[in-house]
């Protein structure tokens, strides 16, 4: 009986609707130059 | 109000870069001292002489200490004053050796001016009434052309000198 | 629920018209004196007829981040109030005082600067004194534009009490936040030049307090550019998912991307002033953690645009980790100058951060990487979204259509823009690491290699100057085309949709009590005490100075 229940959650959540997975992985690219960028400023920065 | 799952892990990894942004230039700023210059120090700028630094013997470079070095800049529309060599000609290059460490110190006769060692981190705005002050570390040998680059007339661009720093 | 928008009357369109002249007539003026400027600093030309290079310099910042800005979104906004919740003859009546309030101004500050008698650039740092004329110029262009603000607050009240219980139309709300943040932070620049600036220029005050003008004008001078930046988020919430065929990706997500803006716009003037000697270090570093938080909201809003493209995508049946972007409607001018600017926010974003970076600022302030910085974010970023409404608004409002003539043309404008604009931005940003000096006309220094390699980079401007200046001369014609030529007919105002099944949006979000009151509680906590600080400590004050800039 649980398990049932557990199931029927499992069908109806929100998220899982429509896949963002492209959204992620594009928003996280974008923070890994963000990353990158300031990395490579604060690196400039010391060595002068 | 409903966040995704994504955008949840998305925020918080960005907040977290940005946080720790934060705490490394915190830290730097705050237990090694290397905040921007704001000397807080301020002068007449009508009677920039009357500060020790700025009276016209005291202007240029002095070797204060063994590799400890003081320059002392007087800014006006549209020069830096680095006072004159023995000839009685003004001082548009002084030279270091690589790793001494230099004092600038610096202020305006007249209107904003900006002063930055090009290629190095000393980059300060002098701003009438205020001294700017910034010690630093000469790492890199080079030649390093001093820019105005804050606006300060029809001669901005003509005002500028050059640090050599030698092996 | 469906929102009912309004259709507007030819004498609406009118109003909304005059705002986007004066928008295009100042692309071709300012964009003229950006391609000489580039030109005159790559060294291989000399200005004409002995025109001084900081008089164009000067019409350049003015022209194009003072005067295309703001009449561009006044006049957008004022669009986008009279479609979602309508625009009364009285409300009419004063949109036309500001207009031509603001055009008086801009006329006076414009004739002033091109007499050779305000070489001041667009930040006018004292004690550099222009003819007073131009202080008269720019203050009449704030009260122009604080009449508009409050005329689209009445809009919005009025439709507020037809409403009752409604939520506001999004692109109302957006534009309220937008203009609450002008009005609290023009407030600092309006203070600075009625109390500081005019009496001083008019020999009334003998002296300046050079630091309180400057911190005066900088926290104006950072919400000034989400002030040009906002519009065009409200273009990529509301409006382009219309355009790729979509729905709002979250109506509530997109208010509170708003709020948080309003919120933290303000209180982060510091991160301009962050290697001025006055200012306490303690309270510089504060406010650029302030700063930090206002890089949140557009965190956000990366993802609700990636998401809007993502959805639509998928629900047209597009497979695979990156599938949906090959629904999106590339052809589209009005979805492609709009894209390239998200793109364009990308480094333009990124560079931000650095540039806000407390200590780390020394490795750039006041070089041409700056430049490079705001070439990309407003020149890019923000012109480009800009022209992206231009395309479906100008023909909107004369009964005209985008034909798919002008739409091609639009396209190669977006694609030369980019080119010009990669080549100069990158360029500039390179020259800056490499300590080249922003606003500053052609110079040799003392010579010398690091001199040289600048040099090359200037010369690599110039191309980008001239080849964005062709895609000026296009913006021109198409906007010319869409205004007087293009066939006549019906062309969409485009805004998005909720979803049918979305959820409501929080009441709490529409609490202006709220919002504005800690929005002006966290400007109190950020400048009180080093306000009082600088005026206690101020120096011997400063004496006017017209020579420098050849008056």
């Amino acid at each position: 009986m649980a398990n049932k229940n557990k199931k029927q959650n499992q069908t109806t959540p929100k998220e899982s609707e429509i896949s963002l997975k492209g959204t992620f992985i594009s928003v996280m690219l974008l923070g890994v130059f963000i990353l990158a960028l300031w990395f490579g400023s604060y690196a400039l920065f010391l060595s002068r | 109000m409903h966040l995704h799952k994504f955008e949840k892990i998305w925020l918080v990894f960005g907040m977290a870069s940005l946080a720790l942004f934060l705490l490394i230039t915190g830290f730097a700023a705050f237990w090694k001292g290397t905040h921007p210059q704001s000397h807080i120090e301020t002068i007449d700028p009508q009677n920039v002489e009357a500060h020790e630094a700025f009276k016209p013997e005291n202007l240029g470079l002095q070797e204060v200490a063994d590799g400890k070095y003081t320059v002392n800049i007087v800014a006006s529309a549209f020069n830096y004053d680095f006072g004159t060599d023995a000839d009685g000609k003004a001082v548009k290059r002084i030279r270091v050796p690589k790793g001494s460490t230099v004092l600038f110190q610096i202020t305006t006769k007249d209107v904003v001016h900006g002063f930055q060692v090009a290629g190095t981190n000393v980059n300060m705005m002098v701003e009438p009434g205020h001294v700017s002050r910034l010690e630093t570390v000469m790492k890199n040998t080079g030649e390093f052309t001093v820019v105005c680059n804050e606006y300060c007339g029809v001669g901005h661009h003509q005002m500028f000198a050059v640090v050599e720093v030698y092996e | 629920m469906m929102l009912k928008n309004y259709n507007f009357t030819k004498k609406e369109s009118r109003l909304y018209m005059s705002f986007m002249y004066v928008t295009f007539a100042s692309l071709l003026i300012g964009g003229l004196m950006g391609l000489l400027q580039t030109l005159a600093r790559s060294g291989e030309f000399q200005l004409p007829f002995g025109i001084n290079y900081y008089t164009i310099l000067t019409v350049h910042g003015v022209i194009l981040g003072l005067v295309l800005t703001t009449f561009f979104i006044v006049g957008f906004q004022f669009a986008l109030m009279g479609k979602t919740v309508g625009i009364s003859d009285k409300q009419l009546k004063w949109a036309w005082i500001a207009f031509w309030t603001m055009l008086v101004g801009t006329i006076m500050a414009a004739v002033t600067i091109l007499v050779g008698q305000a070489n001041v650039l667009y930040t006018f740092y004292a004690p550099l004194r222009a003819h007073p004329a131009f202080y008269f110029g720019l203050a009449l262009v704030i009260v122009g534009s604080w009449i508009a603000v409050f005329t689209n607050f009445r809009q919005l009240y009025v439709w507020k009490k037809a409403n009752p219980g409604q939520k506001s139309p999004l692109l109302a709300f957006m534009v309220t936040i937008n203009m609450a943040m002008w009005f609290i932070a023009s407030l600092g620049v309006a203070t600075s030049v009625l109390v500081q600036f005019i009496p001083w220029s008019l020999g009334y005050a003998a002296t300046i307090n050079v630091l309180l003008s400057r911190t005066l004008f900088w926290y104006f001078g950072h919400p000034l550019v989400y002030f040009w930046l906002l519009p065009a988020y409200m273009a990529w919430y509301a409006i382009i998912p219309k355009i790729i065929g979509g729905k709002l990706f979250s109506d509530s997500l997109a208010r509170l991307a708003f709020i948080l803006l309003l919120l933290f716009s303000i209180p982060v003037g510091f991160h301009h002033q962050l290697t001025e000697p006055g200012i306490d270090p303690t309270w510089k570093f504060i406010q650029v953690v302030l700063t930090f938080m206002v890089i949140i909201p557009s965190l956000m809003t990366a993802f609700s645009i990636f998401g809007t493209f993502e959805v639509r995508g998928r629900k047209l049946g597009y497979k695979g980790l990156f599938g949906w972007l090959r629904n999106l409607p590339w052809n589209d001018v009005r979805f492609l100058a709009p894209f390239i600017g998200m793109v364009a926010f990308i480094p333009g974003g990124a560079g931000g951060i650095v540039n806000a970076s407390h200590q780390m600022n020394a490795l750039i302030h006041n070089t041409i990487w700056v430049t490079g910085h705001f070439h990309l974010t407003v020149a890019t970023t923000v012109i480009l979204t800009y022209f992206g409404m231009a395309y479906w608004l100008v023909p909107h409002l004369t009964g005209r259509r985008l034909t798919p003539k002008l739409n091609k043309l639009g396209i190669i404008q977006t694609i030369i823009w980019t080119v010009g604009m990669a080549i100069m931005s990158t360029a500039m940003h390179i020259q800056g690491l490499l300590g080249g000096p922003r606003r500053s006309a052609f110079s040799n220094y003392m010579g010398g290699e690091q001199v040289e390699t600048w040099i090359s980079y200037q010369i690599a401007q110039a191309v980008g100057g001239t080849i964005l200046f062709i895609g000026i001369i296009l913006m021109i014609y198409i906007f010319i085309q869409l205004a007087f030529f293009a066939p006549k007919g019906v062309q969409e105002f485009p805004i998005a949709e909720e979803e049918v099944d979305a959820e409501p949006t929080p009441l709490i979000l529409e609490n202006w009590y709220l919002w504005i009151g800690i929005t002006i509680a966290l400007i109190l906590f950020a400048y009180t005490i080093p306000v009082i600080d600088i005026i206690k400590h101020s120096p011997p004050g400063s004496i006017p100075f017209d020579w420098p800039i050849g008056r």
